[in-house]
This record gives structure tokens, sequence and C-alpha cells, in this order.
């Protein structure tokens, strides 16, 4: 069997340290070994965004991530996206717009929108929908999603979010 | 998934004497490999990651052109101004790979070389003159695009070579170029048909001098269409000789029947997207703003 690899990286600000074989995808990885249950396997092929985190700032798919592949990255997972009790304005704005129901692609289109606000601060609904078209959902028929999103987006430009602590 | 050693050299020569010792597959994004290997599709004792390779990510325009190296991801590509406004036909097929999580990691030579008939870079590639720049351990050898795919999933190098960079010729004067595809989805899908372009007029503009049209998902492998490329050199723009050409690009198609389309719908499509690309290129050639046009 392929020796196990110890991998340095940097998960949600911090430094992290690893054992991992080389066939064990990154999502593998934060779940199974790191206990970061947030990232979500919905297909484990690239189809449907449930796992998806930031790299490096961009947003993938973790499952089509190797682990080892993280050395040196630095890592965002969901967990690292509320600042202690303190919802950022895109989790809130999810929660008041109903933008979840089973909650399995909750994670993955936060993190998408985390994104997609990183690179566009006030976003059109139609590049809402573009940005976001790597992850499904089969609750809520993606119309409050896009609702939570522009919320969201309309917050984070008014200053009046609560993320100023940490981020 | 099946057990594998990885490896990830930081030179060409590091990659290549790793694939000479046999079983290894290279992974750029690893988009399209690591299902594969997953499901069994692949094999693989060691994956070459070659993303840490100076020549594989250089992204490099000029007077003399534009050098893609195989491993740079699409993102990079779409977000590159030259790239948007020289070779538009890239940018258009990067921007449709996937979704925006997929472009972060996939690549154009890693969807070169995975050779799937309805690869969205590919016709872009050819139509737009791509070279390729293969590297074995016999030297570097080039290959122009439209020799590349030899069959479905299948590529012309040797297990022991990898793709290094694909090269493009400066962008001529007056020219422009498009990639277009039909999807039942408005994203996130296969193409059913996909056509690029690339024309060069004179310099009033009314005439071609000439074009590149290459096809996707109608044969085991993007073709370019020859002779309807070669019809527009000298005839004037408009619509007789662009129909005469999406003709001519419909006798190549012979695309197959399956979930996404007939055999007869597809080189329908093959006519009515040949026609629109041809159109967009021109626009783009006459230095008109058409967007994205996806
Ligand atoms: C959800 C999803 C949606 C997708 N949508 C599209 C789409 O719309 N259009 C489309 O065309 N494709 C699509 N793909 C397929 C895939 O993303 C693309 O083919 C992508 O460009 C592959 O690039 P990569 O860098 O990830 O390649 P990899 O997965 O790393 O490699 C692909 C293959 O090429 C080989 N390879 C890679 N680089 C080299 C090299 N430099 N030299 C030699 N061999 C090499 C690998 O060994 C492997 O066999 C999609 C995939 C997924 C999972
Ligand atoms: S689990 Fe990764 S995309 Fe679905
Ligand atoms: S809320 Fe159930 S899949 Fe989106």
């Amino acid at each position: 069997m392929a020796k196990k690899r110890v991998v340095t990286t940097k998960i949600n600000g911090d430094t992290v340290e690893f054992l991992c074989e080389p066939r064990q995808t990154l999502l593998e990885v934060l779940r199974n070994t790191l206990d970061l249950t947030g990232a979500k396997e919905g297909c484990s092929n690239g189809n449907c965004g449930a796992c998806t985190v930031l790299m490096n700032g961009r947003p993938v798919d973790s499952c089509l991530v190797l682990g080892v592949e993280a050395e040196g990255a630095e890592i965002k997972t969901i967990e690292g996206v509320a600042c202690g009790t303190h919802l950022d304005e895109v989790q809130s704005a999810f929660l008041e717009n109903a933008a979840l129901q089973c909650g399995i692609c909750t994670p993955g289109f936060i993190m998408q929108t985390e994104a997609l606000l990183a690179e566009n601060a006030s976003p059109t609904e139609e590049q809402i929908r573009f940005y976001l078209a790597g992850n499904l959902c089969r609750c809520t028929g993606y119309d409050k999603i896009v609702q939570a999103v522009q919320s969201a987006a309309t917050k984070r430009q008014s200053g009046c979010g609560t993320t100023a602590c940490c981020h | 998934m099946r057990d594998f050693e990885y490896e990830a050299p930081t030179s060409l020569g590091g990659a290549l004497a790793v694939l000479s010792k046999g079983t290894a597959k290279t992974m750029a994004g690893g988009t399209d490999l690591i299902d594969q290997v997953r499901m069994g599709r692949h094999a693989p004792d060691v994956i070459v990651d070659i993303k840490k390779i100076p020549e594989l990510n250089v992204l490099q325009h000029d007077a003399s052109g534009l050098r893609l190296g195989a491993a740079v991801p699409c993102y990079k590509i779409y977000g590159h101004c030259g790239i948007v406004s020289d070779y538009s036909a890239l940018a258009d097929s990067c921007r449709i790979i996937g979704g925006i999580q997929i472009q972060s990691r996939a690549s154009v030579g890693g969807n070169m070389c995975n050779a799937g008939p309805a690869a969205d870079s590919t016709p872009a590639v050819i139509a737009l003159g791509g070279v390729c720049v293969i590297a074995g351990p016999k030297g570097t050898r080039e290959l122009p695009a439209e020799a590349f795919c030899v069959g479905p999933g299948k590529n012309a190098l040797q297990p022991d070579e990898l793709l290094v960079e694909i090269k493009f010729p400066a962008r001529a004067a007056h020219s422009g170029s498009h990639y277009r595809r039909f999807i039942p989805r408005n994203e996130m899908d296969i193409a059913v048909v996909g056509v690029a372009a690339s024309v060069v007029l004179d310099d009033s503009g009314q005439k071609f001098v000439s074009a590149r049209i290459a096809l996707g998902a109608v044969a085991p492998t993007p073709l370019l269409a020859q002779a309807a490329s070669e019809s527009l050199a000298g005839q004037p723009v408009n619509e007789s000789s662009i129909a005469k050409a999406a003709e001519l690009a419909r006798s190549i198609a012979k695309p197959i029947d399956d979930m996404r389309g007939t055999a007869e719908y597809r080189v329908h499509l093959v006519g009515v997207l040949t026609q629109r690309v041809i159109t967009a290129a021109v626009a783009r050639a006459r230095g008109e703003n058409i967007g994205h046009a996806h």
C-alpha cells in the first residue's frame, strides 16, 4: 500500500498537519480525518457542489482534489465562515430567506456564494445563477437561494454585516 | 479508490522520469482523472501531478503569439484580457467547461488529453491554429491540434510523453473568433454539438481572407472542417458564402444517435451553429463587442 504522507496546510486560518494516503480526496480528509463534516458528499464526481471549499481563494469541489494536494495551500471550509456564534451575512441571509430545506446542499452554496461576492460585490440575478450552476439543490427550486444571495450582497455592501470581528 | 503513489515533480525532467517507469497517469486539474480512477477506468500505480512544473504553467502573450501551458486552469484563461480579446474562442470555451468550481482546476491540456469527442476547448484550439508541444524521453515534438486526438479517449501521446503547452500564432489584423455549443440546459452539460470559427477579413471588413472552422461532438474526435474553412477564402462576407460553409461543415459531420440527440438532429445543428458562429466571429473581426455570447 502507498505510504501515508504528512501534509501541512492551513485550514480556516490555522496551520494543520494531517496524515493521508495519496488516494484519499480532500473531502474524505476533511470529513473523516479532521472531523470537519460541514462539506458534504453528494455525488463524489464534481456535479453537485455540496463539497465546495475554497482552496487558495478559489472554490473547488473537494471530492475532485486529492488530500495530498493541500500541502502548502490555504483551505477555507464552512466551519470558518461564522465568527464564533455570529453568522456572517451569507449564512444569515440563507436563514432569513428560507433558502434551505434539508440543508445538504447549503454549506456548498454558502462557500460558492462567498467566492462570488469576493469577486463581484453586487452580482445580477443572471450572474448569480451562472456562478452557482455547479451547485445542485433538490429541495428549494433555487429562487430562494438567488434571493438570499442578493440580500447577502446588499447587506454586505451597506456594511451592516456581523463579520467585522474576524474577517 | 484504488491505491496509488503520488508524485508532484517540480521539473519537466522529473515528470518524464516518473512517466518512463510504467503505469503512471498524468494529472493536471484532476476533474476527469480522479473520477476515472475512482470508477476503475484507469488503474495507475502512480499519479504524476504536473501543476508544479513551470513549463506547464506558462501563460505568455506577446507579438509572436500565445503560449498556453497545458496545466493552466480555465479561470486564468478567461480572466486574461489578451486571450479574451485576441483568442476569444478559447476564452468562450473555457467559460463553459463545467461550473466555476470545475474551472478553478480544469485545464485545456487536460481537456485535450482526455480526448472526449465533445471536449469544448479542443475545437477552439483547432480553429485558432493551436500547435501542441509534446515532451518525451527523446526530446520535444510538435503536432497541430487537429491531429492530437485520434479516437474517443485516445490522444497521440505515448505513455511516456507529456503535453507541455499549446502555441498559437499572433492574432492577424481584422480577425475574430468564437466558440459556441448547443446544450439542452443553460449550463453544466455536455455539448450536443460544438462549433468554433476563426476568420480573417480584408481591410474593408467585407471579404474573407481565410477561415478555420472546427466541430465538436459530431465524430469520434473534434474535427477541422477543411473544405468549409477553405470555401470562405476570397469570398464576400454575406449570407450565401456563410451558408455554403455551413453546408460543407454539415457534410463532414458523422455523429451518432444517443440520449442527447439523434444523428439527424446533430447534423442540422451543425449547420445552424456554424452560421451563427461564423457571423459572431465576423462581428468580432470588425471590432464589434458581442459580449461573451455563451
Ligand atoms: C461536473 C463536470 C462538468 C464538466 N463539464 C465539462 C464541459 O462542459 N465541457 C468539457 O469539455 N469538459 C467538461 N468536463 C470534463 C473536464 O472537466 C475537462 O475535460 C477538463 O478540461 C479536464 O482538465 P483537467 O486539468 O482536470 O484534466 P485531468 O483530469 O487532470 O486529466 C484529464 C486526462 O488528461 C491526461 N492529462 C492531463 N494533462 C496532461 C498533460 N499535460 N499531458 C498528458 N496527459 C495529460 C490525464 O492523464 C487524464 O487522462 C466536466 C467535468 C466535470 C466533473
Ligand atoms: S460531492 Fe463533490 S461535487 Fe458532489
Ligand atoms: S435544501 Fe435540500 S438539497 Fe438543497
